[in-house]
């Protein structure tokens, strides 16, 4: 995921070093997030108080793509790091070859309490985002596409489209603009979501590989409607561009927090863990970012107001209208078959 | 000699010879020898298509940049020396922009909200806007635009050392301009045409930020395999293998051009 990169490493380099004098306990852990304005929201909402409260050192480290660097710190046998926030099917896929610890959630109360699809046996949902359905007002000013469906009715809904060059979240589309209900997408029918694909594949002008890129097509006019992330969406409108989303049939996606196995810090990274999904914590988050808490039980704090909630992903209301990503069948052989079949279906 | 080579050898055997080692070593060896990386490469449909396409755009590449840059080398050669300067920095200069902004820059002139279709809209030369990115066109004519000075440089080098005599000589025996161009001069240009098309040609095949910014998700070069590789198999081999694959065709490549005329012209030496 691209969308958050280029933390300014100063910040990394002096919240460390802020750290490193001012708590003096022995306890320290090494974080690792994708860097950016999302780490910088998370240092304020989730990750100093954090440390306060434990009086732990959280050194962080930020990465665009922690992948490869999870699969060769475990395969060295040495890891550096301890706690990673990454998309949660790394997390999943991580914990099936062996490269993250299991989680023990006796220790870990404050994730116990969440929903189950909401963790797995190696991660805990730490924030959510959504892949949504956004369009320009210029084009559509009164009679907005509202579903998948709509998006594929070129007929009504006139107009140049772009979707995400990865099959996940953009099978999940398909499916639900061929009629499928959110909550009964997994299994994905990848037969019949890649039908529906050579349907619109006409019709799309771009297939676009980063944030940044989605977000410039829908700012320069030039797309009329896309898939795209919803903080990529309220950042431009926020600019002043004349564009819209609806949280109606998003697919809503999360990154998880997950331990690398045999972390150097194991004992103080669960208790981080609990920590980091403090529903107060939690809260604390979306006040300095467009994402939603990872925790459910963030909305019942009272720290986010209504009108902010409702803006926000995970906010119940609003994941009721999306499909919940199943990253355990991404990570599964159909769904790596899937993502392999991508890159044929592109080319054709 | 030997003695003042060696720390250049040193370092092109630490950051070159070695991690290139390395990254072939893993394509054929993961858990044990195996050739199951190159099996996919040779079997499945998507190597065949992408490296068809990557070859397909890099000698369209190569030709544009070729008709481009020739006048262009001949008139820096022609000129007196000041003007051939100008020339020839003009022709550098874009050096000094960064790919990834030449890249936007080629966007924000080609997009349907673009300069060149928001002019031609108000001439009233097209009704729609024209389709001038996000496809093979756009990747073409922004990595022409990057590729060029490859072109025009070693041109203008070949041609420095025809001596002008000739021409003198063609002429005085009653060839017109025309004639003596294309039976003396550019016969005597071509090594610095092989020369510029095997570099442009060459340096294309590896092209990844162009086609994935300007290309629409639909132009799949081979490079962008080897990214994509890495993200779906997991394993740094799967990967390799695509460019130990690029990397053979390449020095094939070489190996044919350096039958009719020596590397070392190739690379801009003699």
């Amino acid at each position: 995921m691209t969308m958050r990169q280029h933390f300014g490493l100063g910040c990394t380099l002096l919240g460390a070093i802020g750290f490193a004098t001012t708590a003096s306990a022995a306890e320290q852990i090494t974080f690792v997030s994708q860097g950016g304005a999302y780490q910088a929201a998370q240092t304020v909402a989730i990750l100093d108080p954090s440390a306060k409260k434990l009086g732990i050192t959280i050194n962080q480290d930020s990465i665009p793509d922690a992948w490869p660097a999870i699969k060769t710190q475990v395969g060295s046998g040495k890891p550096i790091w301890d706690v990673v926030d990454t998309p949660t099917g790394y997390c999943l896929r991580g914990g099936e070859q062996g490269l993250m610890e299991k989680l023990d959630f006796s220790k870990i109360p404050n994730a116990a309490a969440m929903p189950e699809a909401y963790r797995s046996p190696y991660s805990v949902s730490y924030e959510f985002y959504s892949s949504v359905l956004a369009y320009s007002q210029k084009t559509f000013p009164k009679d907005v596409p509202n579903s998948w469906v709509d998006f594929w009715d070129v007929k009504k809904f006139p107009g140049r489209r772009a979707l995400r060059n990865h099959p996940i979240a953009t099978l999940e589309a398909a499916l639900m603009a061929d009629g499928v209900a959110p909550d009964k997408l997994y299994p994905l029918d990848v037969d019949r979501a890649f039908k529906k694909l050579e349907e619109i594949k006409p019709h799309i002008t771009v297939w676009w590989t980063s944030g940044a890129q989605s977000a410039q097509l829908l700012n320069d006019g030039e797309v009329d409607m896309e898939m795209a992330w919803n903080g990529r969406v309220s950042a431009v409108a926020k600019e002043g561009a004349k564009v819209a989303f609806t949280y109606n049939q998003g697919v809503l996606q999360s990154t998880s927090l997950c331990i690398l196995k045999g972390a150097p810090n194991l004992d103080t990274a669960v208790k981080f863990l609990n920590e980091a999904v403090d529903p107060v914590h939690q809260a604390n988050l979306p006040l300095n970012i467009d994402y939603g808490p990872g925790n459910p039980k963030a909305f019942e704090t009272n720290v986010i107001k209504p009108e902010r909630a409702a803006q926000l992903p995970s906010e119940p209301a609003n994941a009721s209208k999306q499909a919940l990503m199943s990253y355990a069948w991404w990570s599964s052989p159909a769904g790596e078959a899937a993502e392999k079949r991508w890159a044929s279906f592109m080319q054709k | 000699m030997l003695a003042l080579v060696s720390p250049a050898l040193l370092v092109i055997l630490l950051l070159i010879v070695l991690p290139v080692g390395w990254l072939a070593w893993q394509s054929i060896y993961h858990d044990g020898f195996t050739l199951e990386n190159y099996r996919r490469v040779f079997t499945e449909d998507i190597y065949w298509r992408s490296f068809a396409l990557t070859f397909e755009i890099s000698l369209a590449v190569t030709a544009i940049a070729l008709l481009l840059g020739y006048p262009v080398a001949y008139l820096a050669n022609s000129l007196p020396k000041g003007w051939s300067i100008l020339i020839l920095s003009l022709v550098v200069l874009p050096f000094w922009t960064s790919v990834l902004v030449r890249a936007y820059a080629w966007l924000a002139l080609l997009q349907r909200t673009g300069v060149i279709n928001q002019f031609l809209r108000y001439l009233d030369v097209i009704s729609e806007p024209l389709a001038l990115v996000h496809n093979t066109f756009g990747t073409v004519v922004a990595t022409v635009h990057i590729l060029l000075p490859f072109m025009v440089l070693p041109l203008y080098a070949t041609m420095q050392k025809i001596p002008g005599d000739l021409m003198q000589a063609g002429a005085s025996l009653g060839a017109s301009p025309s004639l003596t161009f294309v039976r003396v001069f550019l016969p005597l240009s071509l090594p610095g045409v092989l020369a510029g098309c095997t570099m442009v040609f060459v340096l294309c095949l590896g092209f990844y930020i162009t086609p994935e910014l300007l290309g629409g998700g639909r132009t799949v070069m081979v490079s962008m395999l080897v990214s994509r590789n890495v993200e779906l198999y997991n394993q740094f081999g799967a990967a390799s293998a695509v460019a130990v694959v690029l990397l053979l065709s390449v020095l094939v490549i070489f190996f044919a051009v350096s039958r009719f005329i020596s590397l070392e012209r190739v690379l801009g030496q003699k």
